[in-house]
């Protein structure tokens, strides 16, 4: 117990927290150029499944990741056909897109169920994983979850520092006008929606790869949803996206910790389970309930298709 | 290789024809514009002037013609395109991103590296240059309507065009920024290059341009040369007919009073916005009371709180028609008789996506479209038409889109809205920007027929000669107060116009805050 308690608890957290940093941010891009894309959960299982094959016929994790972004991009391709080249609803092609993908990913995985990887190493940052407590739970991680704190920081400044981010807004904020001043709006939403793909299926290929090296149907469980609505209760802000996955992922841990530790509790174990989902929403809600701060960040055109005057 | 002279015309376009389901909008037009040369294309709403200056920036493509470009046949298939050739256009529908600042704005349409510092530089540069006052870090949802034109017109110089395509650009300007804008328009003109002038102001264009294309229902009536020309004779080749004048009336010795807003403080909500301070302003029946003022002083703020969208903290402040609204929604206010015309037509006024009727129940349901919660269509197509027939909208009938309508037509489509309710108190904002002389001119003597039969109007505009032709009184509105009232006929456009930077008898020392242009 004591700090080493601590450093497994905050550990867990940001394990648990990764998948969700890396889907929600694709989706935050996604989204920033007004395109709705409500597939993740597809996405991440396809990518997922993709990337355990590969990693178990290659042996290499580092190829699953890229046969996981792979995929998501495939998937988020087939997204972009339908609902920006032939214009369908963006609602419903995400939608059919995240059944599909939860779908075809169970089919392809029916050949891999019960068989496991290797677990992979951690990466530890010279002299930084000796620091007490947060050296082991902060600097001893996968390669993933470096990789999720630098996409952090890549999407802040992209959206809010470049000008191809800029354009990104602009798209998102009025696609007619951008067309109006001679920006290419379903080229932009394009790019957009295979960077929200490859992040997806990167999402994926962490927890087949890494968090539980196995395949199981169904192993998503959620997360690309929770993934969607962190997008919008973070206020597409990169930041608060980061704020909210830890935060769902410090319940989950400690949630199951309390549930795993036999001690006896009056609380059915469903009500513990919920209380993740409920404290992120609560809290992300109560910290963006500023009227300004969500007309000035959320895309205005999200989920409307572009259909040029002429 | 062909190269220009002096002789090429900068623009040629010959048979341009754009048919849309609804009507032809633009049909077989051939118009020339020399290098250097200011060229005014007049036209009343509706008349395919938008339509072809969007044609030329390549937003839209058209079903036939050509376009030469300094003598080389060029098919403009989008307006990155255009400004590659050296084309810049100030749009009349702001293209314009809400929830970016202004800077951003300029920085979307300029290509190559993003150096905001640099850019804010160079927008202050031109904004002092050209007097388009703007700060480069606002938001752009925190500026009025004049302040995002502007935005426009900066974005545009920045760019160093050879052709300049201003649509309606000085309709919310003050007298003293168009001056100074024409100086600028005619030294751009002066270093060669080329200006395609839309505007109704037949005297702004008598007084700028070097020619004049004049257009009717998408087709060429008439080239002229303007400084040849009476204002009266350029109208007429326009709407095809004598332009009628206001007959004014008598004004009203002072019926009941109708608003009531005294000693009105309200602090915004917007980071950007102005607060008001103690404002007292009395409208009665059977008189126009103008707000003029540079926008941005705090007029969409007193809008807003006469309006209902941002109710007060107390009711005390507003009373109309003898009741204290202070606190009540915007539909509470209309249901004792108030009648609202919001400055953005499109998504204020109306809403784009709806047809006519749907958009005449919003603010008419009370005159007898619902029948025990449920829509009485049959009426409310009706009370459409017949705004449609009285206020000579051009249009495709009562089912149309309202976005499918011009600028102009869709003005006189709300405003009739609004008056075909016969209001207690009609309160308009900026009722004929943009819109041409023929549809201004009805507007206004619509307007003044109401007042004839007794209604309350409070109009807030920037176009002084529209106040001074239809208001009784007149008040000035600066750095968030109201001035005194004068009665029209006892003032000038030059006092009024001094009371703009708020220097009224009275008022209390200037601060720096405000925004003057």
């Amino acid at each position: 117990m004591g700090l080493d308690f601590i450093s497994s608890i905050l550990f867990a957290t940001i394990v648990a927290g990764t998948p969700l940093i890396i889907v929600a941010l694709g989706e935050l891009v996604t989204e920033k150029s007004g395109v709705l894309n409500l597939g993740a959960e597809g996405t991440m299982s396809v990518g997922a499944v993709a990337a355990f094959a590969v990693a178990h016929h290659t042996g290499s994790p580092a190829l699953g990741i890229l046969a996981g972004m792979g995929a998501g991009m495939f998937m988020s391709l087939l997204f972009g056909l339908s609902a920006l080249t032939l214009m369908a609803n963006q609602v419903a092609s995400g939608l059919a897109l995240s059944i599909f993908g939860v779908g075809l990913s169970a089919f392809i995985g029916k050949s891999y169920e019960s068989v496991a990887l290797a677990s992979v190493d951690p990466i530890r940052i010279p002299w930084l994983h000796r620091i007490p407590v947060l050296g082991p739970s902060l600097f001893a991680q996968q390669g993933l979850v470096y990789f999720s704190w630098i996409l952090i920081a890549a999407v802040a400044w992209f959206l809010y520092r470049s000008r191809a981010g800029l354009v990104l807004r602009a798209v998102g904020e009025s696609p007619v006008s951008a067309h109006a001043i001679g920006h290419g709006v379903v080229r932009i939403r394009y790019q957009a929606v295979l960077f929200g793909g490859a992040m997806a299926g990167i999402g994926g290929a962490f927890l087949s790869v890494f968090y539980t090296p196995m395949w199981a149907e169904g192993m998503v469980a959620g997360r690309g949803w929770i993934a969607l609505s962190l997008v919008v209760f973070a206020t597409w802000r990169p930041g608060r996206v980061m704020i909210g996955a830890y935060l769902f992922g410090g319940c989950m841990i400690t949630q199951m910790f309390v549930q795993g530790s036999g001690a006896r509790i009056a609380i059915p174990a469903q009500f513990l389970s919920s209380i993740p989902y409920v404290a992120t929403i609560v809290v992300l809600v109560l910290i963006s309930r500023n009227r300004g701060t969500i007309r000035l960040n959320s895309p205005a055109s999200l989920g409307q298709p572009f259909l040029p005057d002429a | 290789m062909h190269t220009p002279t002096s002789d090429t015309p900068r623009l040629a376009i010959r048979g341009i024809r754009k048919v849309y389901p609804s009507a032809i909008a633009n049909d077989g037009i051939n118009l020339t514009v020399m290098p250097g040369e200011i060229h005014a294309v007049l036209g009343e709403n509706g008349a395919g002037k938008s339509t072809l200056m969007k044609v030329i920036y390549g937003v839209i493509r058209p079903d036939a013609g050509e376009i030469l470009w300094e003598g080389r046949r060029e098919t403009i298939s989008n307006p990155a395109q255009a400004r590659a050739l050296g084309i810049g256009m100030v749009f009349q529908h702001f293209s314009l991103f809400e929830t970016l600042t202004v800077v951003q704005n300029v920085a979307l349409s300029i290509p190559g590296r993003l150096d905001l510092a640099t850019l804010s530089r160079r927008i202050e540069e031109v904004s002092s240059r050209y007097g388009l006052p703007v700060d480069p870090r606002r938001l752009v949802h925190a500026l009025s309507v004049g302040e995002r034109q502007r935005v426009e017109i900066i974005r545009c110089l920045l760019q160093n065009p050879r052709l300049l395509i201003l649509d309606e650009p000085t309709s919310v300007l003050t007298p003293q920024a168009v001056r100074k804008l024409f100086e600028t328009l005619r030294q751009l003109a002066a270093e060669g290059v080329s200006i395609l002038y839309i505007s109704h102001k037949l005297d702004e264009i008598q007084e700028l341009c070097h020619r004049a294309t004049v257009l009717r229902g998408g087709k060429v009536t008439g080239t002229c040369i303007p400084s040849r020309e009476t204002p009266q004779t350029m109208a007429r080749m326009m709407i095809g007919v004598d332009l009628p004048a206001c007959c004014h009336g008598e004004p009203g010795d002072g019926g009941e009073v109708r608003l009531h807003i005294e000693g009105l403080s309200h602090a915004t909500e917007d980071p950007f916005g102005t607060d008001l301070r103690d404002i007292h302003l009395q409208v009665r029946s059977g008189e126009i009371v103008g707000i003029a003022g540079v926008s941005g002083n705090g007029q969409q703020e007193l809008l807003r709180a006469i309006s209902g969208e941002e109710p007060l903290a107390g009711k005390h402040a507003i009373q109309m028609c003898g009741v204290q609204v202070g606190r009540m929604n915007p539909a509470r206010r209309r249901a004792l008789g108030m009648c609202f015309v919001p400055e953005e037509r499109l998504g204020r006024g109306a809403v784009p996506r709806l047809t006519l009727t749907e958009n005449i129940l919003l603010t008419a349901y009370r005159k007898g479209m619902l029948f025990s919660g449920l829509i009485r269509f049959g009426v409310a197509k009706r009370f459409a038409e017949e705004c449609i027939r009285r206020f000579d909208v051009k249009c495709g009938g009562a089912n149309s889109e309202a976005k499918s309508l011009s600028g102009g037509n869709l003005q006189k489509f709300i405003v009739g809205r609004e008056i075909m309710q016969d209001p207690k108190l009609l309160v308009l904002a900026q009722p004929t920007w943009g819109v041409d002389v023929g549809a201004s001119s009805f507007i206004r003597q619509s307007v003044l027929d109401l007042r004839n039969s007794g209604t309350a109007i409070l109009v807030i505009s920037e176009e002084l000669e529209e106040l001074f032709e239809i208001c009784d009184r007149i008040v000035v509105m600066a750095k968030g107060t109201l001035s005194p009232s004068k009665v029209t006929s006892e003032t000038d456009v030059e006092e009024i116009g001094m009371w703009m930077s708020g220097l009224w008898p009275g008022a209390g020392a200037p601060e720096g805050a405000g925004h003057v242009a």
